[in-house]
């Protein structure tokens, strides 16, 4: 009959109406400033810089560990072009031990960055991550916006704290590399040392 | 003759000239509206409520409506380039002098035939109701029919034409 | 004591105006009636707003506005805030004159409406004659200005918003009269006063309201459809349909005239649901007659409130209708109907009294009810939407 199915959607409008009241679970806002949902595993807002501490917690050593080498690749491929990094003349010893340029500037206008992640896929130094920090809000939209290095730097433990299974992948990866290439320094150091004593036997 | 009439007066006449003289259709519309409600306060001001109700609401509510929609739907709503009398103002000119002549005479000639009424009469609603079906029930019928005939060319001219006959 | 609280406005007025002279008396009293109108019910609007947003959260399991003041009570007063600090934008090829008029005009007919409603026992502004007729003579003059309104910003959105309201209106207000006029019809009066007085006996303890008989239950009905079509409430808010007109005829609209819109929308919300009361549902009289100590303005307010609700909860449910359902749910439906009616009035009201005519006048309304229903749903003139290239 015609005006049935009004009716049958009142019913159902009236029961959410009066069913709101009484069941919690009909309700799943959540009020956000004061209540807050702990981010997804997954989540990402804007790219941060990875530095290894010395000692955890202590942020002083964020220029010295910083992870970035400045092979600008991230710079290059990013779609919308929101990172300038500048090189650095000098070079300073990695993780690795091996001497690298650093980046004497690195700045993200994050209110050109799209959050697409590409920088982190691109990277080969596992030094740019992306991170779940989204309170963002300046009231200076031109500087407040522009990230320097010095505030997009956040250390090991904190991308530990945020991507929790993420960054024990890329830390095994780090260890696996770092003995790969120990390995790689010691056979090499082995050939060396074998190649000096041919020539010494050689010689003799 | 009250100093209210006056101000009604006034604002009946300078509504109505305002539509004749105004360049933009809509505005002309408009004013026409303003002189409608002129005549509606006239109406009241004289305690005929329901007169002046019903004015307001054929008048304002229903005519002037159809009077924008007339001039939105065709393309009457530009505003003319040149002057907005027409060349044939002189037989206008002769037409409404005679109208006016015609309605001026009848109105003279009525002063002259009903007596001077000294207390306002009170006409109730029920009173014009009673009135129309008993006293000037063949006007009400002949109106009706004209309606409704109205009513049957209008669904005749919006009715879909039919497939065969295009 | 219980006659005192009910006539409590009246009896306020009368005291505050014996202070004055006797030459000044009559002025102030309707100064008095006029201001308390215009405080009241703009005041009730506020109040609104922020119930239908927390209603409609709600209906659709949210919170709704709950950060100013306690439980949100307090949004209206920012919003009002924050519409009165705005930029009025008047766009540079609107008609500037016209523009400006339009809410004003608007606001100034729905506010007339109010003066023949009566509120209350002895609470009505003007106890006219022809109320019923000034009433309607005054809701029709909100046409010209919602025209008006869309016409002066030459924008295509407002013009095609106010060409849709226009024509919505003027459909509406056909079923909305002829639907009246059962009332009219039944108390022989145009007067407001005289419907109510009309009402205002019981039976058994139940009320004498018009919408407890089959021809006024049927009125009812659709004097609900008409008046929602009227005041372009959801599911008839064609006009101002967000997602092709942007809003309408008032979308060249800012800040505080803006906001006359608004509140002429709310008012006008107000004003139908108050004569929608008055004509059938008793208007200030009491639901039970052991509840008639009550004062009779609380009840002609609880009804009214009550409506308001019922406006809030449809458009919570309904989806918008397209053009041509509207118009042919008015002109083949709900007219025809509203025609029926008229029959079954007259019949009602010289068959006398007796069970017989409830079970006539119920079984025609009914019956031809079903019958048009079954036929237009049949046809697909009415009922579920079907998509052409959706699927």
């Amino acid at each position: 009959m015609l005006g049935e199915g009004i009716l049958k959607g009142m019913a159902e409008t009236a029961k959410n109406f009066f069913g709101s009241y009484f069941s919690a679970e009909r309700l799943t806002t959540v009020e956000y400033p004061e209540q807050r949902i702990a981010p997804f595993e997954a989540a990402r807002v804007f790219p941060f810089l990875v530095f290894d501490s010395k000692n955890p917690g202590d942020g002083a050593d964020w220029q010295t560990g910083m992870r970035c080498v400045a092979c600008q690749i991230c710079e290059k491929e990013c779609p919308p072009k929101c990172i300038f990094i500048e090189k650095s003349k000098d070079k300073k010893p990695d993780a690795l031990g091996k001497p690298q340029f650093y980046p004497v500037k690195f700045d993200i206008d994050i209110s050109v960055c799209m959050s697409c992640q590409i920088c982190v896929e691109v990277c080969p130094f596992e030094a740019i991550k992306m991170d779940t920090e989204f309170e963002l809000s300046t009231v200076d939209r031109f500087g407040g916006l522009l990230l320097d290095r010095q505030q997009l730097a956040k250390s090991n433990e904190y991308y530990h704290q945020i991507h929790p299974a993420e960054a024990a992948g890329v830390d095994a990866r780090l260890v696996a590399e770092k003995v790969k290439a120990d390995a790689k320094a010691r056979s090499a150091a082995d050939a060396a040392v074998a190649k000096a004593a041919a020539i010494a036997g050689e010689g003799a | 003759m009250s100093f209210v009439f006056y101000i009604l007066a006034a604002l009946t006449v300078a509504g109505g000239l305002a539509a004749m003289l105004l360049k933009n259709t809509v505005h002309c519309a408009l004013a026409l509206t303003v002189a409608f409600a002129g005549l509606a306060l006239l109406f009241l001001n004289l305690d005929a409520q329901f007169a002046g109700f019903a004015q307001i609401l054929v008048y304002i509510g229903a005519v002037a409506i159809l009077v924008v929609f007339a001039i939105l739907l065709t393309r009457g709503s530009e505003t003319p380039r040149d002057g907005v009398f027409s060349r044939t103002w002189l037989v206008g000119l002769v037409i409404a002098a005679g109208v006016f002549a015609v309605l001026g005479w009848a109105v003279i000639g009525s002063v002259r035939v009903l007596p001077h009424e000294t207390a306002v009469p009170t006409v109730t609603v029920l009173q014009i109701g009673n009135a129309l079906v008993s006293r000037y029930v063949l006007p009400l019928e002949i109106v009706a029919v004209l309606l409704t005939a109205a009513m049957i060319g209008a669904v005749i001219v919006a009715m879909h034409e039919k497939e065969g006959q295009k | 004591m219980i006659n005192t609280l009910d006539q409590i406005f009246v009896l306020l007025r009368h005291w505050l105006v014996s202070f004055l002279p006797a030459a000044w008396q009559p002025l102030v009293g309707v100064l008095l009636s006029v201001a308390a109108i215009v405080c009241l019910f703009p005041a009730l609007f506020a109040l609104t707003t922020v119930f239908e947003r927390k209603g409609l959260a709600r209906i659709q399991n949210r919170l709704g506005p709950n950060r100013v003041g306690p439980f949100g009570l307090l949004q209206p007063i920012a919003d009002g805030i924050k519409s009165l600090t705005k930029e009025d934008i008047v766009p540079l090829s609107a008609d500037a004159a016209v523009h400006f008029l339009a809410p004003v005009l608007l606001l100034v007919a729905v506010f007339m409406g109010f003066a023949v409603l009566p509120m209350g026992r002895n609470m009505v502004f003007v106890d006219m004659d022809a109320g019923l007729l000034f009433y309607f003579a005054m809701s029709a003059s909100t046409e010209l200005s919602v025209f008006m309104a869309g016409w002066s910003s030459r924008n295509k959105y407002s013009l095609l918003g106010a060409m849709r309201a226009v024509a919505q209106m003027i459909s509406y207000e056909v079923p909305l009269l002829l639907s009246s006029v059962v009332v009219v019809m039944m108390t022989g009066s145009l007067s407001l006063t005289k419907i109510v007085a009309a009402q205002s006996g019981f039976t058994w303890g139940l009320p004498h309201w018009f919408i407890f008989t089959p021809w006024g239950c049927a009125g009812f009905v659709m004097y609900a459809i008409a008046t929602t079509a009227e005041t372009n409430r959801s599911p008839f808010d064609l006009p101002e349909g967000e997602s092709e007109l942007v809003a309408g005829y008032h979308t060249e609209y800012s800040g505080f005239k803006f906001a006359l819109f608004f509140l002429g929308e709310y008012l006008a919300m107000f004003s139908i649901s108050g004569l929608g009361t008055t004509l059938f549902l008793g208007g200030w009289s009491a639901p039970f007659s052991f509840l008639t100590w009550v004062p009779s303005w609380i009840w002609f307010f609880s009804k009214l409130m009550l409506s308001i609700f019922v406006f809030i909860w449809m458009r919570g449910t309904l989806p918008r209708l397209r053009q041509d359902q509207l118009m042919n749910f008015a002109w083949k439906f709900v007219l025809p109907l509203c025609l029926l009616n008229l029959m079954v009035v007259a019949l009602w009201r010289f068959m006398g009294d007796g069970w017989l005519r409830w079970v006539i006048c119920s079984a025609i309304l009914i019956g031809a009810y079903a019958t048009m229903g079954w036929g237009e749903m049949r046809r697909g003139k009415i009922g579920p939407r079907s998509y052409r290239y959706a699927e």
